[in-house]
């Protein structure tokens, strides 16, 4: 029964300010000047910095000069290093987004624009650091130097996956590149990394890790579990937001991100939690080394919000035309990762156009060349399958009694279909 | 040799199982320095130490997730979960975390997870303290599911889920913690001490996963049970005064069909007992499992004594606890050609 004195309450429903039809406008994005942010110590309590979550830690400046306290200052040749693996990692998912489009798999996820929050990550930590990626880290596995034609056949579903085709495309799991088996149910990792890091406290080994999942899904369970463990056992994890804007095609008000920033979970959980922006190499470099000096010395835990955006669709699934304005990522105010970093290199003398245009070309063949090497294993849905056995095979150590009968009443009825087949 | 309750078996198992390898690690809610609300983890943190015995924040989630990051480590870890009528928030964790992870990896990950949990009811816990949820696990492909009646077996088992290398859920029945029940709630408890299957061997021994036990052989019915119902059937048979053969499964999977099928088709009868609701239960399997093998053999259709599909009520307990009645008019139905 309404009341007559009481106003009726309104359901609010966000809304992104733009969709299909209008023009893009980030005029209400908040870009403070690079360098000018202090960079604390790494060991500060928490408490003393509140402030971070709600600015952006900028290194490369609008004229892609390296300034204030938070550039990293590493070698150039460490930089062109940089480079090679973002651009190595967009070659490839433009090659490996064709490739789907040709039939020859069943999915694809790119990274376009997003390449820098893995691979500058990636160079920050250990090479034995422990990742728990969501499933648009593949910059991780390049910049970690994981084969090209592991990746492929692992997209392929064919007879060379290391995964036995048993997982959808980009799902990958790499145990020599430190690289955690990717789950398509979202966050999970996240407490799996705090469990790995508390065990790593435990043993008192030296290892971190790390985990990343998008804004859209810190609104999972998971996520608030990660961070409740994360400050009780000041674990040596950092917990890195990926907030590309977009979780297919929910924008991230439906994550809450209208109403503060995702940096600021951090606040509540009594964690250090950086702002990034995640389209700036060197600042997404020097905000996870700092998370990791903080983990490695004991310190506990990080949040860092990668502030980016994602260029195209969610996946090889979706048209974001018909969910968002058009050309949305060229007007990006961060612009493109890599042609910052480019633009930082050429500006400090150690690289040059022709440079460039040369790297990408020698790319594009190393990708090409790690396609037709996977391809010789098959593609997905011809021929060249894993053994049909396989399939129960790894459920457990061994195998019991009822997947023995399913395997062989799976073996008869495949011999019936082919001699139906040869009829 | 010891006498022991099904509360210091596990105790003694989990001690045992920390003491022989350090990977072994407890966490949970309240099972520190308090030891659990049931005591099974009482004094480990004082032996073994807090990095390895553990208070956990109250987030099922949390538990299992970190588990399974604790596992993707190396270390071997036993998480309890409080009530096992607490553990729907760790299910995504468990279903589609470290039941899969050996699988999509391929192999390069194992989650040897043993999570332990107090589940069923007879204890007026009413519908968040009484319920069993087996069916929900044995389910879910990649998990083994476990089900002690007794402290001799709850030892065996409890060792021989830790060292495996595949995740367990491990359900101990709270209302026999402290001593075997019969299903006559209106008798005086009775203890674990004088009971045979109460004297424990001393140190480390294992009962393997997947071998069922013959809780009481007999000719003329089969009763397939487990965890406190195995009491409740025993009883029930001995006082009809019937030969009726009484398998406690001890494992639901794997599950041990050869123990099953043979009885059988020994008896030619079958009834199953479980505490769970009944529809799509544990017992549809083992039904539809008996019928598929043993259909010749059998001279009745199959009978299954369970609750009620509905929650466990608190007031109305012993109406829905599946006791000596509804198993004695199902013996009835099953015998009466």
């Amino acid at each position: 029964m309404h009341k007559p004195n009481h106003p009726a309450l309104a359901l609010h429903i966000p809304e992104p300010k733009q969709r299909p039809g209008d023009a893009p406008d980030f005029s209400e994005v908040v870009i403070p000047y690079a360098g000018k942010l202090a960079r604390p110590d790494t060991a500060a309590p928490a408490s003393a910095l509140r402030d971070y979550p709600y600015t952006l830690i900028r290194v490369l400046d609008d004229r892609a000069r390296a300034v204030g306290p938070w550039d990293p200052k590493l070698r150039p040749e460490t930089y062109i290093g940089l480079l090679r693996h973002m651009l190595l990692t967009r070659t490839f998912d433009d090659r490996m987004f064709r490739a789907q489009r040709q039939g020859k798999t069943s999915f694809y996820v790119k990274s376009l624009g997003e390449e820098a929050v893995a691979c500058a990550a990636a160079l920050a930590l250990d090479r034995d650091d422990m990742c728990f990626p969501s499933y648009r880290q593949q910059g991780i596995l390049i910049a970690r130097g994981w084969p090209l034609v592991e990746m492929v056949n692992q997209i392929y579903s064919n007879q060379g996956d290391l995964l036995k085709g048993r997982q959808l495309p980009v799902m990958y799991s790499a145990r020599e590149a430190g690289f955690f088996s990717i789950s398509g149910n979202l966050a999970t990792q996240m407490p799996q990394a705090v469990g790995w890091a508390m065990a790593s406290a435990a043993k008192g080994d030296t290892k971190i890790a790390a985990a990343w999942c998008g804004e859209g899904s810190t609104a999972e369970g998971d996520f608030h579990s990660a961070c409740t463990f994360a400050t009780v056992y000041h674990v040596p994890v950092i917990i890195n937001i990926v907030n590309n804007q977009w979780a297919i095609s929910s924008y991230s008000g439906f994550a809450g991100g209208d109403e503060t920033t995702f940096a600021a979970r951090a606040l509540g959980y009594g964690i250090a939690g950086l702002r990034v922006d995640g389209n700036d190499p060197l600042a997404v470099y020097a905000a996870t080394a700092w998370a990791a000096e903080r983990a490695r010395t004991n310190h506990g835990a990080t949040i860092i919000e990668h502030f980016t955006y994602r260029a195209e669709g969610h996946s090889t699934s979706d048209d974001p035309n018909a969910y968002r304005a058009a050309k949305t990522a060229a007007q990006w105010p961060l612009g493109d990762p890599i042609e910052r970093l480019k633009a930082h290199l050429i500006g400090l003398g150690v690289w040059d156009e022709a440079q460039h245009e040369a790297l990408a070309a020698e790319l594009v063949q190393h990708v090409k060349t790690a396609q037709k090497e996977a391809e010789a294993n098959g593609i997905l849905g011809h021929g060249l399958l894993q053994p049909l056995a396989s399939m129960f095979d790894d459920v457990f150590e061994t195998q019991p009694w009822h997947l023995r009968e399913q395997a062989n009443a799976l073996e008869a009825e495949n011999a019936l279909r082919a001699a139906k087949e040869a009829r | 040799m010891s006498q022991m309750t099904m509360i210091e078996a596990i105790n003694d198992a989990i001690d045992i199982a920390m003491t022989r390898d350090p990977n072994v690690t407890v966490l949970g809610e309240d099972v520190g320095y308090f030891g659990g609300v049931f005591r099974a983890t009482a004094g480990l943190q004082a032996k073994h130490g807090r990095q390895r015995v553990f208070d956990t924040p109250i987030s099922e989630c949390g538990i299992i997730g970190v588990a399974v990051g604790m596992a993707a480590y190396g270390l071997r870890p036993v998480p309890e979960i409080q009530f096992a009528d607490y553990i729907y928030p760790g299910l995504d964790q468990l279903v589609s975390e470290a039941a899969r992870i050996r699988y999509r990896s391929a192999g390069q990950w194992t989650m040897p997870i043993t999570v332990r949990s107090p589940f069923g009811g007879g204890i007026f816990g009413g519908q968040t303290h009484s319920q069993s949820p087996e069916g929900v696990f044995t389910h879910v492909c990649g998990l083994k599911t476990v089900v002690p009646s007794t402290p001799y077996d709850a030892k065996g088992l409890l060792l021989a889920a830790i060292e495996d290398n595949d995740p367990v859920i491990f359900f101990e029945p709270k209302r026999i913690y402290n001593g075997p029940f019969d299903g006559h709630y209106d008798r005086p408890a009775t203890s674990w001490a004088q009971h045979p299957d109460a004297e424990v061997p001393d140190g480390y021994y294992t009962v393997p996963l997947g071998k069922a036990a013959i809780a009481r052989a007999g000719n003329d019915i089969t009763l397939l049970t487990y965890g406190t119902m195995v009491h409740v059937a025993k009883a029930c048979v001995e006082e009809l005064g019937i030969d009726g053969e009484v398998i406690d499964l001890r494992t639901l999977v794997p599950l041990d069909i050869e123990t099953i099928e043979s009885s059988v088709k020994k008896t030619g009868r079958c009834i199953i007992v479980h505490e769970a609701t009944r529809t799509g239960g544990f017992g549809a399997e083992l039904a539809a499992l008996v019928q598929e093998r043993c259909f010749y053999h059998l001279e009745a259709p199959i009978e299954r004594v369970t609750g009620f599909d509905t929650p466990y009520p608190h007031s109305l307990e012993w109406a829905y606890f599946p006791g000596p009645v509804r198993i004695a008019m199902a013996i009835a139905k099953v015998m009466k050609d």
